[in-house]
């Protein structure tokens, strides 16, 4: 069995989601990145990996593992970076974001350490994850797969034709989490193809729902803590966030799913991240050392 | 032994093996019973199918993945290609009745396109077996190859006995002759023996090559047709595009070997549909329809034209 990385201390999970949410916006410049909807899954990744995810950066091959499979690739800044924080990158390496020599490019891809499958077309990764879970059924295993979809990718028939097949077989190991920041690439779900209510979508496709606010560690506390919703179905969770997440210049806007930006409108989101109080602008230092 | 029986030993044998299907068990109806839970079935759901299979594949699962050839190569195909085919894993697909074998469905039921789709996977191995003894002979070298595979399921009755210990990727001649080769894959080598045996009569000497796989494509075998008759004539129940031919096309130019080709395919539409043995025949793909395309290539040849003036 992995031992989980327990951060206990809401401060702690604080102050990294923080450095997540900056080297996001880090990753924005020379290029940029899906900023809108990676902002939106920080706080959750970063719990996930934080108290949730028995999986250790030192032994990412191990059999008993937890999965996560991030099904909306394009918030691949935000698994970056939340992969930076517990070890599976090293130190500096967020710098080469779509760096010829090195492989984080716009969507997730398995050479890189903690990444467990690639993803980029929407749709994919809920059956990935069934497979995954069908096979630690097989073996009866301990680990749990979690696969974080996107609102608009609730578009794609595959998602629902394996939100199907995932109850048929009652894989209650597998853990669908929707980032529901109320927005697909250009429009507002609601007014392009609406998906409410969402929670009873899937109650109705068989699956335990919980809906939680994806933005307080709190409510996670109280349903991802306490994995799983429900034993004999697969368990959906329904986050409700806000795109762009931590920049109110930003949020809920239709026009800031993919953003490039320059060093001085960086600076400038990073100013605005922490209220507007920079110490020192720069480089995010890792103020915090791990015991891993 | 069958196609069903040699997954139930196979699987038997080898505890990574999962059989899987996506409501499609014509060819594995007793599979379930003989394999127990490592037999999935996911329901009509084509998608889920191969992604599914390429996550029990990451766990380290050798998936045997049953569909109907249109819809698991077609609706599917960007499952395949980017679940199976850009991790490079090992799921072998089952396409169910391709080519002419889905018979009276109708287009929508028609893989004639495939081949061609499978080839534009890099990485993705194609085996079409003309018989069910080759298909269940091959078998075990396909699920111990570390590739995914597309299998163009074909169970009829063997009309040859096919050679022994075939190594996977080699062509099989199957009769020598200097006059014309022939290049056939799937069950239209019934179809291509019964040509030879007309042009034997008529005095025309035929090599005859089972191709087996497509993907790879045994180059030498290709290269030796080319070689020994000036004329070449390839034969499939696929698209004139992107099979065989192409694949001969490519190779013969690759090698620098030059000579009259001649493709007999489904030209640039869909074949009518119908009974197997009226298909054959309607679409000419029958013995005696081959045997008079090829006389009618002969007689064209270059040298053969000048003979007559």
């Amino acid at each position: 069995m992995q031992t989980q990385l327990k951060l206990n201390a809401s401060a702690e999970l604080e102050a990294i989601v923080a450095r997540v949410r900056e080297n996001i916006i880090r990753m924005s410049r020379h290029g940029g990145c899906f900023l809108g909807a990676s902002m939106s899954c920080a706080d959750l990744l970063t719990y996930l990996y934080g108290r949730v995810l028995r999986i250790d950066p030192r032994r990412v091959q191990d059999r008993d593992r937890d999965y996560l499979l991030l099904s909306k690739g394009h918030a691949s800044a935000a698994l970056y970076a939340v992969l930076a924080e517990f070890g599976f990158l090293s130190d500096g390496r967020l710098d080469n974001h779509l760096r010829l020599h090195d492989s984080l490019y716009w969507h997730p891809n398995s050479s890189i350490r903690g990444v467990e499958f690639h993803s980029g077309s929407l749709g994919h990764l809920l059956s990935v994850g069934i497979g995954i879970a069908l096979d630690i059924k097989l073996r009866r295993g301990p680990s749990r797969v979690f696969v974080i979809l996107g609102d608009g990718e609730l578009n794609e028939g595959s998602v629902w034709e394996a939100t199907l097949v995932a109850s048929a077989k009652g894989l209650d190991n597998l853990i669908a989490i929707v980032d529901r920041n109320g927005f697909q690439a250009n429009a507002r779900t609601e007014d392009l193809i609406p998906l409410e209510p969402l929670a009873g979508k899937f109650e109705s496709f068989g699956w335990a729902c919980e809906e939680i606010d994806g933005h307080s560690f709190d409510e996670m506390d109280r349903v991802l803590g306490v994995l799983p919703v429900a034993h004999g179905k697969p368990n959906a969770i329904v986050a409700r966030t806000v795109r762009g997440k931590g920049l109110p210049s930003m949020e809920n806007r239709e026009d800031r799913w993919f953003v490039a930006s320059s060093e001085e409108e960086a600076a400038s989101m990073i100013e605005e991240l922490y209220g507007g109080k920079v110490e020192e602008p720069g480089r995010a230092e890792r103020k915090l050392k791990l015991e891993l | 032994m069958t196609y069903e029986e040699k997954i139930i030993e196979i699987a038997a044998a080898n505890q990574r093996v999962v059989v899987m299907t996506a409501e499609n068990r014509s060819a594995i109806r007793r599979v379930p019973a003989a394999l127990g839970d490592r037999f999935i079935d996911v329901g009509i759901a084509e998608q889920t199918l191969v992604g599914a299979a390429a996550g029990l594949a990451l766990r380290g699962r050798i998936p045997i993945a049953h569909g109907i050839a249109a819809f698991l190569t077609m609706r599917a195909f960007e499952f395949i290609r980017s679940d199976a085919g850009i991790a490079g894993l090992p799921v072998k697909f089952v396409g169910w009745q391709p080519g002419l074998l889905s018979e009276a469905n109708g287009p929508t039921h028609q893989a004639i396109e495939d081949v061609a789709l499978m080839r534009a996977i890099p990485g993705m191995e194609i085996f079409c077996p003309a018989d069910n003894a080759e298909l269940a002979n091959a078998m075990t070298a396909i699920v111990d190859r570390p590739d995914p595979c597309y299998i163009r399921f074909n169970s009829s009755e063997p009309v040859v006995s096919h050679s022994a210990g075939q190594e996977y990727g080699r062509a099989e001649l199957i009769s020598g002759g200097s006059d014309v080769s022939i290049m056939v894959y799937g069950f239209l080598l019934r179809e291509a023996i019964k040509a030879v045996a007309i042009l034997k009569g008529c005095g025309v000497s035929v090599r005859l090559v089972n191709m087996r796989t497509l993907n790879p494509l045994d180059e030498d075998a290709v290269v030796a047709c080319a070689e020994i008759t000036r004329l070449v004539v390839t034969i499939e129940d696929h698209l004139l595009t992107g099979g065989l031919y192409t694949g001969v096309v490519e190779t013969l130019q690759r090698r620098r070997t030059f000579c009259e080709l001649r493709p007999i395919a489904i030209a640039g539409r869909w074949f009518k549909p119908a009974l197997l043995e009226d298909a054959i025949n309607y679409e000419g793909f029958s013995g005696e329809h081959l045997a008079s395309k090829i006389m009618r290539y002969l007689e064209q040849m270059p040298g053969r034209m000048r003979a007559v003036q």
